[in-house]
């Protein structure tokens, strides 16, 4: 089959690879219809999450048809020919992780526990795609995918609803609606959200759908802030303005009783010498991670606000502003998003039409397009806010 | 070499108990052994691998068990590796987990037999004990051992980076197994 693979640093190649076949017994095949680019997968390919090796395949966000159940999925639960959205965490369901909600710390499904405990103090879920430090499992850019524990993760759609509408509550919807989740929304909370990249827009509209007063969008590029005041946002550009003075500006002094971070370890700064000062840090590995968008979060809060971190980071940082955080009773909640705890009821909503994940589609490639793909949503270009590419 | 581990399974204790207390199960999670037969009540025969391909056979008996509790084995007569081992399983605080603490000792000898066993049990010699209590989780609570296109080969992935690529395998490379 084709599929998108890691080249190395700054490098995709879609490649002729082999058909995935069934290695455990509660497997199920599934023929790729829509997969999608994710900012996740731009900190693979520009080298910040390590274990990633040549010729793995990329990808977490997809859905399709099951071609093939391994004797273990009870017919009830899943058969072949249903069309399936799949969680990009794998989850085994039956853990005390998987019992408790926590579906991406799930302590069964990744077989290289011990290098992601070296890492982390404690192992992770498994993912797609995702390097080998999260199980080493091929990721679904690509025409067939094995999906394992397929009686737990995916999602049936029964509907006749498009892969546009629904493919994204493999990661970006659920993760948007997570991020706002943790910040337990109160009618009167003003919420402001660093990045404005799909996962930021996905937690705006969410800010918005679970009742926040208002809704903030940071970012620098002005085609991503344009579409986020057509969706009803706020958009503040830190490339133009001083991001807390204006936060202050637009709250009345108090600063935003919510922040979430959906920007990550890639951040930039507006000024250029602290970009600098992390960027050479990183470069030498005494910090892995840039976090001016989590920095600036807690230093912008209001007093006994929740910081919600759905930007991914994956190893140290340095600088991480305690002080503020401690004194001034702040909440900092995370996590790899439990995609599985959100998928149904954020359908419900996608049914009901108070959340269009559509919206954010700017491009839609084949398969065979996966580099300028990648080339256009990491250098944005040509406005490209998600690229959806088509096996 | 003393080794100790633990883990907790979301399963009652009387079901992790038996299944440990069958011994011929502990092949399926523990990364070295090829075998092991029940040769008595308390007495059974284990098989595991060595380097170059060749086998370590020994005579093992429980030397002492207590229903839902522990079970503590060790080798007989002339092993080339003398062991011995103690498992205790405890209930968890959530009422409805099991806590399972392995320790393990091995008379590590002189001689090629000694630096193979150093070998295998590398720098980080607890590693292997505690990816063995992982399977053994995943057993008990999935059904199985987990593999992946990274890391396909369940109990013999070797959890080292390198690993062959996160992509389908091949049915040449299916068919030739871990050894290839
Ligand atoms: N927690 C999860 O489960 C999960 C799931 C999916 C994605 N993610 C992560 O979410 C993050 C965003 O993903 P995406 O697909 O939207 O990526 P993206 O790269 O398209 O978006 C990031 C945006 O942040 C902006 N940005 C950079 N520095 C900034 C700063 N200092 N302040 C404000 N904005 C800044 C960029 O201009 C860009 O528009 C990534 O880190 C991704 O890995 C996490
Ligand atoms: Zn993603
Ligand atoms: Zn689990």
């Amino acid at each position: 089959m084709r599929a998108n693979t890691w080249a190395g640093r700054n490098k995709v190649e879609v490649r002729d690879v082999p058909d995935p076949k069934i290695l455990n017994n509660r497997d199920a095949i599934v023929r790729i219809t829509s997969t999608a680019i994710c900012g996740s997968d731009l900190h693979l390919v520009n080298g910040y999450v390590p274990t990633m090796q040549d010729g793995d395949v990329m990808g977490h966000e997809f859905m399709g048809e099951v071609v093939e159940v391994a004797p273990g999925v009870a017919p009830d639960r899943l058969r072949v020919g249903d069309r399936v959205v799949v969680p990009f965490p794998i989850a085994c369901g039956a853990c005390a992780a998987c019992a408790a909600g926590l579906y991406s710390c799930c302590e069964n499904t990744n077989p290289n526990a011990g290098i992601a405990e070296k890492m982390f103090g404690h192992p992770v879920a498994g993912i797609f795609g995702y390097s080998h430090l999260t199980g080493g499992f091929a990721g679904g850019q690509a025409q067939y995918a094995r999906v394992p524990f397929a009686d737990v993760g995916p999602l049936k759609i029964e509907s006749d609803l498009t892969d546009e509408q629904v493919l994204f509550l493999s990661d970006i919807l659920p993760t948007g609606y997570m991020g706002a989740d943790m910040c337990d929304i109160r009618p009167s909370d003003v919420v402001a959200v660093w990045g404005a990249g799909p996962v930021g827009q996905f937690a705006m509209d969410s800010a918005r759908v679970l009742g926040a007063a208002e809704v903030i969008a940071i970012d620098k590029e002005p085609y991503r802030l344009r579409m986020a005041a057509q969706a009803g946002h706020t958009p503040v550009n830190f490339e133009e303005v001083d991001v807390r003075s204006r936060l202050l500006e637009l709250t009345g002094g108090r600063g935003p009783d919510k922040c979430i971070d959906a920007v990550g370890l890639e951040a930039t700064h507006g000024s250029p010498h602290i970009s600098a000062y992390d960027r050479v840090k990183q470069a030498v590995r005494s910090e892995t991670d840039r976090p001016h968008a989590l920095r600036q979060a807690i230093m912008s809060c209001r007093s006994g606000g929740v910081v919600s971190v759905i930007g991914v980071y994956g190893g140290l940082i340095d600088k991480f502003p305690a002080g503020a955080w401690m004194n001034r009773s702040l909440t900092l909640r995370t996590g790899q998003c439990h995609v599985h705890r959100y998928m149904k009821p954020l359908l419900e909503r996608i049914e009901r039409g108070e959340i269009d994940p559509t919206r954010i589609i700017t491009h839609t490639l084949s398969l065979n397009e996966a580099e300028r793909g990648f080339e256009m949503f990491k250098n944005k270009q040509d406005n490209c806010e998600k690229v959806v590419l088509k096996p | 070499m003393e080794l100790t581990a633990a883990t907790t399974v979301r399963k009652p204790v009387a079901e992790v108990f038996a299944f440990w207390r069958d011994l011929q199960n502990l092949p399926t999670f523990m990364g070295h052994l090829k075998e092991i037969r029940t040769t008595g009540g308390r007495t059974s025969h284990w098989v595991a691998d060595a380097p170059f391909g060749q086998n370590v056979e020994w005579d093992a008996e429980i030397t002492d068990e207590v229903p839902a509790e522990k079970i503590a084995w060790r080798s007989t007569g002339d092993a080339d590796v003398p062991n011995a081992g103690t498992v205790r399983f405890v209930p968890a605080p959530d009422g409805e987990s099991t806590e399972v603490h392995v320790g393990l000792v091995y008379e590590i000898p002189g001689g090629a037999i000694g630096k193979a066993v150093a070998q295998y049990f590398g720098e980080e010699p607890h590693q292997q004990l505690d990816d063995d209590l992982r399977r053994f989780k995943q057993v008990l609570e999935t059904g199985e051992v987990v593999r992946s296109d990274g890391a396909p080969w369940g109990k013999r992935a070797r959890e080292e980076f390198p690993q062959r690529p996160a992509q389908p395998l091949s049915d040449a490379e299916l068919e030739k197994g871990p050894d290839a």
